[in-house]
């Protein structure tokens, strides 16, 4: 069991552009973590680069304060688990579970405890003795599971989009057992993907990346209420946030003369700085719709609604942007003009990209 | 245009993956096929596009049966879950690979090419070769190849499982509107209910070879068929219980009249499988005719903005799973006890047999 | 899968049926013919029914050189085999130029044609003027591959290991080179021993190719003769005749041509008899692994 540090680390495969741009990031020990981004965001490498598999270009991967740069992923200790399943076809489910054992020569009454301790956990036990090959996708990502799982002391496991190859109902059920084993053995785990409903259910922090760099690191919570970058903004949500473009007027800021009441804290950021790039966001949560307007209502245009079952996403023409408000199931509207409304709080200002002028400074 | 499968069944080495298929697709409709893996989505396309012989039935294409009709010769194309391109080929040429393939005029291809191309955004990458784009865009290229051609029939066998989240729920809106403007018969096969809400149009349920339920997928949605149709339209699945009706009382750990209750009043007596949606389960009493449930907290899952909240019932007599789908962020330690409230006039009921008895009045029950 | 039925598909093999029955039924006809008749001339043959394949089956000539033959087809496979693995193991895994180098490189004796081949050991073996004789009477081995029966076979071996190995080892890195990446990684992680990379991952996907490499490899030595006959001319006295050339001694030294048709047919059963059960004990131990080889492919 380990913390896992980086420091200064990049990565390039070509020498030119850079996989991972000069990361510095601290995972402490015991906890269950995310690393979120879109594809070629350099997230598979980073996981590569922390197990031992690939090794960085500059910089230094440290557990529990010891650089282990050098150390091969035998040598680190390091369970991980991958996006296509990986099984030994040749050997029946029981031995699968027990090679990572049977190669750290355990006691062999040992060995079958801990087989049967995960083929119980991961309902493998029917299936024991049948030979790997002739399972099913998801039973032989179980599998290789079950061998991440089984090796007591590891210092961390990581997992590279572990149910990428997992039907949607048989999804909940892997990733409970996942929270649930987490919670049991207390070790370090490090989970890779682009779902940000596979990583808010999964982790209590999500690191997000984008193009090389950790642009977040923070509960689901605060990505979701207090996204740091607008690509947060943008990646983490369905739909994700709304931006519009502004400029700068005085001591406010306009957009196709609408004018939006900012707080103290963002006027005084915005005064502070001298960027053209200022966007306002807002998540489509956060947008009530009314037929009347009231004080700090904005007219917008109703364009579509549709209906996704169990909520609905109203499409709105507002300033020359299209923006989505997502409201409930049984929330009617008609083709009558419609105001938007939302708290103040909600409604964040971006400098050059960068969440600025909050009250409280999510970092 | 239209295809019309008719009794379609087919089995190999005695095992049955498709049976009694009777489908009906229009001429520019956009048709979903909503299944699990191994519900037999991929062999219906198959069927289909002639790269299979169904065992039993017809194929039969404006009005003229094509069982027997080799593949090349029925003008229909496909998108694979794997971006499949010609890797030493630039994505012009592989855009251009099917028109060149049918003997199109020079003019007419590049015409035709640049048109696709620019329906989904490569027009930049077109000297690229496929490997050289990200996964979003080789599938794009795929893509454009499958519709440059003009297809009657084009088939997408879950052609976005492989892409990020953000890149499908883009590329599954341009779809949407693609086929807006097409005369061609769109097939699309997906395991997950919720592209099947967004993508909209006819959606087919199929489980273990068979046809559930046809029909515009928030209808399917709202009035499921049977159990089995509400649990694959429903991420996660309907909390189901077993209670029996007796004059107008619910029995389910506690008794409760109907009378109130306009769809479920008129029930006879007898027993009957209900279902309620984790949506629409609460933390506070609507002040409605409700049951209120004592739970414990099995694990609290939580995404952005909700929590997935699982739970255990016990009715004395066995103990039941149930999922709870909460708006905002709520932390219960495993093993705490809660009360949940289940509003009557949201639940699902199904008879003995499983089959769908009344559904909830969704667009009226309002709370 | 069941692919679309289509009769019709059976015209389509007909010229290559036709092409078979020309290029193999019919010759094979005519030798089962000579076989049963004892011919002196165009005009003059007799029928004889079984009797030559008696006079050959009696005969000690054959016995000989077809006890010969199993020792050598099995010494060669019990070398080629475990030694192409290895060759294969140790060849670089990435593709480079390096890669290539090593390929061309070990496709060399497979590009030399036969009689060259024989040749060239012929002079290397040589212990006056060839490198590998004169070295080996150098480390103080009385080496001799034309006097010595046990010379003479250790060359004709060595000769064969030489020239075949690669094959072996192509066929081996082919099918090395099909295990994903991944297989790799995972072991690591289970952090299993060389060994266990071996036994568990690369040996089970290696048996599809060597079940092909083995096949190759016994029809091919079973049927040497070019080699043999150039490097030692069967010799010292019968000690590296091996059946091939039993049998051209036989239907054209001594234009025996009856007993040698019968011969021809016994021996082609033979081989025919021997790869049917290798391919059966080695495809059965391992039937889905064939189906699973074929299916991912």
């Amino acid at each position: 069991m380990a913390s896992i540090e980086l420091r200064n680390l990049s990565h390039s495969y070509d020498g030119l552009t850079n996989a991972i741009e000069s990361l510095n990031h601290l995972w402490p020990q015991g906890g269950a973590y995310a690393l979120l981004g879109p594809s070629g965001c350099g997230k598979s490498t980073l996981l590569n680069i922390i197990s031992g598999l690939v090794s960085p270009s500059e910089g230094q991967v440290l557990f529990e304060d010891n650089v282990v740069n050098g150390d091969s992923p035998q040598q680190r200790n390091i369970a991980q688990v991958f996006q296509f399943p990986v099984v030994y076809d040749a050997m029946t489910v029981r031995e699968n579970l027990a090679f990572p054992l049977k190669n750290m020569k355990l006691d062999k009454h040992h060995i079958q405890q801990k087989v049967m301790e995960i083929a119980e956990l991961l309902d493998l036990q029917s299936s024991l003795d049948k030979k790997a090959k002739s399972l099913t996708a998801d039973e032989k990502q179980k599998i290789s599971m079950g061998r991440g799982l089984v090796r007591e002391d590891v210092s961390a496991i990581l997992f590279d989009e572990p149910l990428t190859v997992i039907d949607p109902h048989l999804k909940w059920k892997l990733r409970r057992k996942l929270k649930e084993i987490h919670e049991k053995l207390n070790v370090t785990m490090i989970y890779v993907t682009h779902d940000q409903l596979e990583a808010a259910t999964f982790a209590d922090e999500i690191a997000v990346m984008y193009q090389g760099k950790i642009v977040q690191f923070g509960t689901p919570q605060s990505l979701f209420e207090q996204p740091n970058h607008t690509f947060v903004g943008y990646f983490i949500g369905s739909p994700g946030m709304n931006f519009v473009q502004v400029n700068k007027n005085q001591n406010e800021v306009v957009a196709n003369d609408l004018a939006f009441n900012l707080s103290t804290t963002q006027k005084n950021a915005l005064a502070a700085s001298d960027t053209s790039n200022i966007k306002l966001g807002i998540r489509p949560e956060f947008i009530k719709l009314a037929n009347q307007a009231t004080a700090n209502s904005y007219p917008v245009d109703i364009l579509s609604v549709e209906s996704f079952g169990a909520f609905k996403i109203v499409e709105v023409r507002f300033a020359d942007e299209t923006w989505f408000v997502r409201v409930g199931e049984f929330d009617q509207f008609d083709a009558t003009p419609h105001y938007m409304t939302f708290e103040p709080t909600r409604l964040k200002l971006y400098l050059d990209d960068y969440l600025a002028g909050e009250e409280t400074d999510f970092e | 245009m239209s295809l019309v499968l008719e009794n379609i069944g087919h089995t190999v080495e005695g095992e049955s993956h498709l049976t009694d298929i009777n489908l009906n697709f229009e001429s520019g409709s956009f048709n979903v096929l909503l299944g699990r893996t191994l519900a037999g989505k991929t062999t219906l396309m198959r069927v289909i596009a002639g790269l299979e012989r169904p065992s039993e039935g017809k194929v039969v294409l404006n009005g003229k049966d094509i069982t027997d009709v080799a593949v090349q010769k029925r003008n229909v194309s496909m998108v694979y879950q794997q971006f499949i391109n010609y890797p030493h080929l630039t994505v012009w040429e592989n855009i251009a690979s099917p028109l060149k393939l049918a003997k199109l005029a020079p003019s007419e291809i590049k015409k035709r090419v640049a048109q696709t191309a620019e329906m989904l955004l490569i027009t930049d990458y077109l000297q690229r070769k496929p490997l050289e784009l990200s996964g979003g865009q080789q599938q794009r290229c795929a893509m454009a190849r499958a519709l440059v051609k003009d297809a009657q029939i084009i088939l997408f066998d879950e052609p976005l499982v492989n892409l990020d989240y953000k890149l499908r729920e883009s590329l599954r809106h341009e779809l949407k509107s693609l086929f807006k403007s097409r005369e061609s018969i769109a097939i699309y096969a997906t395991t997950e209910s919720a592209e099947a809400l967004a993508l909209g149009g006819t959606t087919c349920l199929l489980h273990q070879g068979k046809v559930l339920q046809t029909g515009p997928a928030l209808e399917q949605f709202y009035h499921p068929k049977n159990l089995q149709a509400a649990d694959l339209c429903n991420e996660p699945p309907l909390n189901r219980f077993q209670a029996s009706i007796h004059k107008q009382q619910l029995s389910f750990i506690q008794d409760i009249s109907l009378a109130n209750t306009l769809h479920l009043k008129e029930l006879v007596d007898a027993n009957y499988h209900f279902a309620i949606r984790p949506d629409h389960l609460t933390l506070q009493s609507s002040n409605q005719p409700e049951l209120v449930l004592q739970t414990v907290v099995d694990l609290a899952e939580i995404s952005a903005s909700e929590t997935y909240l699982h739970v255990t019932i016990n009715n004395g007599v066995e103990t039941l799973s149930w999922v709870a789908h909460l708006n905002g962020i709520y932390q219960f330690h495993t093993g705490v006890t809660l009360t949940l409230f289940a509003p009557l006039a949201l639940l699902y009921v199904f008879d003995q047999n499983d089959n769908a008895h009344t559904w909830p009045n969704l667009l009226e029950a309002k709370h | 899968m069941n692919k679309v039925q289509n009769n019709k598909a059976w015209w389509l093999i007909l010229p290559m049926f036709a092409l078979v029955a020309f290029s193999a039924i019919i010759p094979l006809m005519t030798v089962v013919n000579y076989s049963v008749q004892d011919i002196f001339d165009q005009n003059t043959a007799y029928f004889v029914g079984v009797e030559w394949y008696q006079e050959v089956l009696r005969n000690e000539r054959l016995h000989d050189s077809l006890l010969r033959q199993f020792i050598f087809s099995f010494s060669i496979l019990a070398i080629e085999i475990p030694l192409g693995i290895l060759v294969a193991l140790m060849m670089p895994k990435t593709a480079g130029w390096k890669t290539s180098l090593t390929l061309i490189l070990l496709a060399l004796p497979l590009l030399i044609p036969w009689n060259v081949v024989g040749t060239i050991w012929q002079v290397f073996a040589r212990g006056d003027i060839g490198l590998f004789g004169w070295a080996m009477n150098a480390l103080g081995f009385e080496y001799n591959y034309t006097a010595n029966a046990i010379d003479a076979w250790l060359t004709v071996v060595l000769m064969d290991v030489w020239h075949w190995t690669p094959l072996v080892a192509l066929l081996c890195y082919s099918g090395l080179r099909a295990i994903p990446d991944a297989y790799y990684q995972a072991a690591k992680i289970d952090r299993a021993s060389r060994w266990a990379v071996f036994r568990y991952i690369q040996f089970p996907r290696l048996k599809a190719v060597l079940i092909i490499a083995v096949l190759l490899r016994f029809m091919d030595s079973f049927m040497i003769y070019t080699e043999p006959f150039v490097l030692t001319g069967g010799g010292p006295g019968n000690a590296t005749t091996f059946l091939s050339q039993t049998l051209t001694q036989m239907a054209i030294g001594q234009f025996d041509l009856g007993p040698a048709a019968a011969f021809s047919l016994i021996y082609f059963l033979i081989v025919l008899l021997v790869s049917w059960l290798f391919f059966t004990s080695l495809s059965l131990t391992d039937k889905d692994q064939l189906k699973q080889g074929s299916a991912s492919s």
